[in-house]
């Protein structure tokens, strides 16, 4: 069978942010961008299972613009067999993401869906269970743990207090947790063959969607930030503080 | 406006995360009907219909709801969405996990993790692991929204006396199925419930000393956290973890031990009213959002601090 994962172009995550000063949004100048985390997990075990014997071929989809090319390619050096882009301008959100992947879905058929539990620059946590939903199928999200039997497979979800254990019919749509597993580095040969694996360019409109952005951004601003707190120098005027001026421990 | 929050519950009682999505919806202003559903949760039922604002409880009581199965919860919201002009549930591993669903079913956007309301259909939300907020408005005729547990002070469990209608849908996709659960029993209350967390982090060097922080998280009633890295290292199970990936708690009093402060973990932590870290490195970030600051060897200062709270 085939896996489809999805990979989205992010800021690397150990690039320190800044707001613009205008508040239209954050500064993408000159900014390290990578692949999403989630998303390098999903590749990960996709390209474990095809070692595994347990699948044929590993798809990589992205959506975004033309510099997404570079993440696919990434990818394709960890293991993915081929790669599509929709290629948009558009600051493409969740629901036109998910569309997307159901068109390619539709038109591939995979067996299994994996895609990061989040992105970490819009932290929205929902192009997976979207994706589900659109094209009806079952969704095992957070996982921590993926077994593939005949035609189910049973997933460890992490969920608050601790895990739970579900199985869901295949084909599926899985989203990764960060302990599902570690994602290998791509070796240089690898990265050089990568260079040769196919990538297939299509738009939104091939493929008949709306992408136009239901949410509007009014601003982005640096959070608040807390006021500078004292040193203290002993735990005795540490405990003294706390109960009698925080008074959060009596 | 009519207004449906989505309880998280446990078929016994109303968790307390709930309270927080009731009180974003009297931000919002309107109606509120809670949905409790489950699996013989008519206890979890009776629970809702005493919070404080809530107009009608309705509740689905169905094996097919009894662990909250993302397919069956979401066509049963779907079925009764339209009714709505907004649907909120908390942003917890249960939110997160349907809520999209149900919004991709009702071809809307959903706004995640909304951190504030500023009309009905503006709201603002952390981006990039809080380093950013954004201030968002949704054009879609159904706002579905999760909000932080962290967002508003919980409304009052107490002193509603909403109606409690019951809800005959039964939807059962057949998609998925509950195997078992696998949730570590603990007398200190969960984090995202509790007033007092102390957490460790990379300088508690092993597991074992994590001791240290369980005596005097049993004197103040406190519960247990740690960050990503003591995670990582192995100090400290998953479900502990404070931080962007893990969980993001704002309790009224958070000790952090050993915690360097990354910006992942100022990310959970740092809308706590008052923070202490403990830290031998006098540079270490968590000094900046530290309103008492103590620089010292943790494997001195806890000690004396448990003793000194004793």
């Amino acid at each position: 069978m085939k896996v489809l994962v999805t990979a989205k172009r992010v800021v690397d995550y150990n690039v320190s942010i800044r707001v613009l000063s205008d508040n239209s949004g954050v500064d993408l100048n000159n900014v390290k961008m990578s692949v999403n985390p989630f998303d390098e997990i999903a590749i990960e075990e996709a390209v474990r299972l095809k070692e595994a014997g347990k699948v044929e071929e590993v798809i990589v989809l992205s959506i975004g613009t033309s510099a997404s090319q570079e993440q696919i390619r990434t990818c394709l050096a960890l293991g993915a067999d081929r790669g599509i882009l929709i290629e948009t301008d558009v600051e493409v959100q969740p629901l036109a993401i998910a569309k997307c992947i159901k068109a390619i879905i539709d038109k591939e058929q995979p067996g299994l869906i994996i895609t990061g539990k989040q992105a970490i620059d819009g932290d929205n946590s929902q192009t997976g269970q979207m994706v589900a939903a659109l094209a009806g199928l079952a969704q095992a999200t957070f996982a921590s743990k993926i077994e593939l039997n005949e035609d189910t497979a049973t997933v460890t979800r992490e969920i608050d207090g601790g895990l739970e254990v579900i199985t869901v019919k295949l084909p599926a749509v899985v989203t990764t947790d960060l302990r599902l597993n570690e994602p290998r580095y791509a070796s240089l040969p690898n990265i050089m063959k990568a260079k040769k694996k196919p990538v297939e360019v299509l738009t939104p409109e091939d493929l008949g969607i709306d992408v136009t952005p239901r949410v509007k951004t009014l601003k982005v601003t640096p959070p608040a930030e807390r006021k500078a707190g004292i040193i203290v120098e002993t735990v005795e005027t540490l405990v003294d503080k706390l109960k009698n001026e925080a008074k959060v421990i009596s | 406006m009519s207004i449906l929050v989505i309880a998280e519950h446990n078929n016994e009682s109303i968790k307390p995360a709930t309270l927080v999505a009731v009180a974003a919806a009297q931000a919002i202003g309107g109606d509120i009907e809670i949905l409790v559903a489950g699996a013989d949760c008519a206890a979890a039922a009776e629970a809702a219909a005493k919070i404080g604002g809530v107009s009608k409880v309705r509740v689905a009581d169905n094996a097919a709801y009894g662990h909250s199965l993302a397919e069956n919860i979401a066509d049963l919201v779907v079925s009764i969405g339209a009714e709505y002009s907004h649907i909120l549930a908390v942003t917890t591993t249960s939110g997160k996990n349907f809520m999209p669903r149900v919004a991709a079913l009702l071809d809307v956007a959903q706004i995640s993790d909304i951190s504030l309301v500023v009309s009905a259909d503006t709201f603002e939300r952390p981006i990039y692991a809080g380093n950013a907020i954004a201030t968002v408005q949704s054009s879609d005729a159904i706002k579905v929204i999760t909000v932080r547990g962290t967002a508003y002070d919980a409304v009052s469990a107490e002193g509603g006396s909403a109606s409690i209608e019951a809800l005959d849908t039964v939807k059962d996709a057949g998609l998925s199925t509950w195997v078992q659960d696998e949730i570590a029993q603990m007398d200190r209350p969960e984090l995202t419930a509790a007033s007092i967390i102390i957490s460790g982090g990379r300088g508690m060097q092993n597991g074992d000393n994590f001791k240290l922080l369980e005596s005097v998280a049993d004197k103040l009633g406190a519960a247990i956290g740690a960050s990503r890295a003591a995670v990582d290292a192995g100090f400290a199970p998953n479900d502990m973890q404070v931080g962007q990936t893990g969980k993001i708690v704002a309790p009224d009093l958070y000790i952090a031990v050993g915690i360097s402060g990354a910006i992942q973990h100022l990310a959970g932590m740092k809308d706590s009213k008052v923070i202490v870290a403990i830290n031998k490195d006098a540079d270490a970030p968590i000094f900046q959002v530290a309103d008492y600051g103590l620089v010292a060897d943790l494997f001195n200062a806890v000690p004396e601090f448990d003793a000194l709270i004793g």
